[in-house]
């Protein structure tokens, strides 16, 4: 607990120390002197403003398509499928994440050229590929992070008793009803935990940006481009200050509901 | 951002007017005793004092080299392609080769201290002596020093008040890239990705630094002489917001940026790209269906420097590969591969072109004077104004991220 406590917290503190610092633009060497040139440089300029709305969107998007996706096919796995053909899903669920990022990430780039198979499959009906963009961005991330919502779903759904189904469509709810009114609020938890994986890891995410992103960017890029290539690891650390300030309102809000619990 | 002092500043333009030959305070060579301190000349830019290597000793068994995608090939990208293994075979330096996307990016690498030698561009060698990450080179060690350019040589970006920091390594221009069967009829203008970019919306690549806006810089100075620019690398408020109006109306046509220059050669191949700026490099490497033109309006280019860091754990394998790369053989191959002018021409003799050297025009001073090489921009003018405060590069940093939007 105390090496947690020292190598994370103890990040975490110098991060935001860096933020307070500043950099010589000519020779990029960082001068510590405290100021909050930084973070007035993040709050003024607008540009920075258009890039927070624009990974937040992208994450909650992105949030909202992993469940979307995610939890018919959780309900098939904890409630229709055989006990062995739950197993097998659970596998197939779980395989993707034995590849590696990049080359998802790269696989997406693939599919999504101008001459890759999707814009083969959709030429013959007058449409193309979305190209590389903030589509493309969101279709990768949904992609990725897809096995994160499914599983806490389903884990969720497990819990659910096969009774209460029973008991529902005793009293006469249909299957839609019984969906509505018995499933999602008792697996509501469940999907607030699973987004807290799809938010969080989009909202950080820049590498995928960078793949399938076309010229957009989000708040990782702005990190990425100032401690990789701008040298200016101070204004780094400010911007990196703004995800984590976005997760703690997430986080804050997700334990109202319960879903911490669920995790 | 945070200005750097202003004594200091008017230390750097001197020493950093880069491309201007005839400046002023340009620096003065052959003066016998050009130490790194004797800066006073150059209006107080002191370069950091770093010591400088008397003599060779053993060699360390390894280098760690920094270079630019095409310096420094060891066969792997394509086996007839190999100037690294004769390297390690001579010296006994095993070479460990690292690529870098962009002159930011060398410079933070070389401050992790890991690297022994880096082939800097104009646009990082005087930051990365500024910043004390450079040592300065004993030309005296290097066998092939002499055969040098002498236009090269002593130059405001590789040298402080007569004192090398570094050995030319070769100089060229950036071009502008085109599919052949999709872009018709052939580019000759730079309009072609600026002005004329929607004929190719969502087709046009760009590169992913700040400094490509001296690229539209350059663009409005030869098409728009309101604007007033003399010099893209000295971009007052005013020309700085007609750059970033170009170039925001580029964006709207841009497929991606690109860094990686290996996303390029994807991007091209794919034909998620057909046009944008490129080096000689890419184009060889993706092949026959591109071409890359100099067009009309000149170009922005690069006249790169290997330099030996100031901390570099082996600087006997670091000289030896200095020595080595400037080598009219090394010279010829690398030349070759990557398409620009050789520092070394002696390698014009070797080339399996034979007019290599003069379609690059290897030897010719007047023409290495009109391309605009990439410079740090800084405060105060490059063009000599003085009624004026420039656009430094940490307002191009600013300016290329409300770019990219």
């Amino acid at each position: 607990m105390l090496w947690l406590g020292v190598a994370y917290l103890g990040a975490l503190a110098a991060l935001l120390i860096t933020s307070l610092w500043t950099q010589d633009d000519f020779t990029g060497t960082i001068q510590r002197a405290w100021t909050l040139e930084n973070f007035r440089t993040l709050f003024t300029v607008e540009v920075y403003r258009t890039i927070t709305v624009r990974t937040i969107a992208i994450a909650a998007l992105v949030t909202v398509v992993d469940v979307v996706l995610a939890f018919p096919i959780a309900l098939y796995m904890a409630k229709v499928a055989s006990p062995r053909l739950q197993r097998l899903l659970v596998i197939a669920v779980l395989m993707p994440l034995w590849a590696s990022y990049l080359v998802k990430a790269y696989a997406w780039r693939g599919m999504l050229s101008a001459d890759g198979p999707i814009a083969w499959i959709a030429s013959p009906f007058g449409l193309g590929t979305p190209g590389y963009g903030l589509v493309a961005t969101t279709i990768t991330l949904a992609y990725l992070w897809l096995p994160y919502m499914i599983l806490p779903v389903y884990a969720g759904l497990e819990r659910v008793p096969d009774s209460l189904f029973e008991a529902s469509a005793d009293l006469g709810g249909g299957a839609w009803t019984t969906i509505r009114r018995v499933v999602v609020p008792m697996a509501f938890p469940a999907i607030v935990a699973g987004s807290i994986f799809t938010f969080s890891l989009s909202m950080g995410d820049y590498i995928a940006v960078k793949i399938v992103g076309g010229t957009g960017q989000l708040l990782g890029n702005v990190v990425y481009d100032n401690s990789s290539t701008a040298n200016n690891l101070p204004f780094a650390a400010a911007v990196a200050t703004v995800p984590i300030v976005v997760m703690l309102g997430y986080l804050a809000a997700a334990r109202r509901t319960g879903a911490l619990e669920n995790l | 951002m945070r200005r750097i002092p202003t004594k200091r500043l008017a230390a750097i333009a001197c020493a950093g007017a880069l491309a201007l030959a005839a400046t002023a305070c340009g620096t003065s060579s052959g003066d016998g005793d050009g130490g790194p301190k004797a800066g006073e000349e150059q209006g107080g830019f002191t370069a950091p004092d770093v010591p400088m290597l008397d003599k060779l000793g053993d060699m360390e068994g390894q280098v760690n080299i920094l270079a630019w995608p095409g310096y420094a090939e060891d066969g792997s990208t394509d086996k007839s392609v190999d100037w690294v293994t004769p390297f390690e075979k001579e010296t006994g330096c095993q070479a460990n080769v690292k690529y870098f996307a962009t002159s930011d990016e060398a410079i933070q690498l070389m401050k992790s201290g890991e690297y022994d030698v880096v082939s800097a561009s104009g646009d990082a060698s005087l930051r990365l002596i500024a910043s004390g990450d450079a040592a300065p080179v004993n030309t005296d060690l290097l066998t092939n020093y002499g055969d040098i350019e002498d236009f090269l040589k002593d130059r405001d970006w590789n040298s402080v008040d007569g004192q090398m920091y570094g050995v030319p390594h070769g100089w060229g221009a950036n071009l502008l890239m085109y599919t052949k069967d999709v872009v018709k009829p052939a580019p000759t203008s730079w309009g072609a990705v600026f002005d004329d970019a929607s004929k190719y919306a969502g087709k046009v690549t760009a590169y992913d630094s700040p400094i490509y806006i001296a690229d539209a810089a350059l663009y409005l100075m030869k098409t728009q002489p309101d604007v007033g620019i003399e010099n893209p690398y000295a971009l007052d408020k005013d020309q700085l917001a007609a750059a970033v109006d170009l170039l925001k109306k580029q964006k709207a046509n841009v497929s991606e940026y690109w860094s990686d220059y290996l996303k390029e050669v994807a991007a091209f191949k794919s034909g998620d790209s057909v046009i944008g700026t490129t080096w000689q490099v890419i184009a060889s490497t993706i092949g026959d269906s591109v071409d890359a033109v100099l067009p009309e309006e000149g170009s922005t280019g690069w006249s790169d420097t290997w330099m030996i860091g100031a901390k570099a754990p082996n600087p006997n394998c670091g000289y030896a590969w200095m020595d080595y790369i400037t080598s009219p053989k090394a010279q010829a191959a690398v030349a070759e591969y990557f398409g620009e002018a050789p520092a070394n021409t002696k390698a014009c003799g070797l080339t399996s072109d034979a007019s290599f050297c003069e379609t690059y025009h290897a030897t010719d001073a007047d023409y290495a004077d009109q391309i605009w090489y990439w410079t740090t921009p800084i405060s105060q003018c490059l063009d000599g104004r003085t009624d004026t405060e420039c656009t430094d590069y940490g307002d191009w940093t600013t300016a290329w991220t409300e770019i990219k939007g």
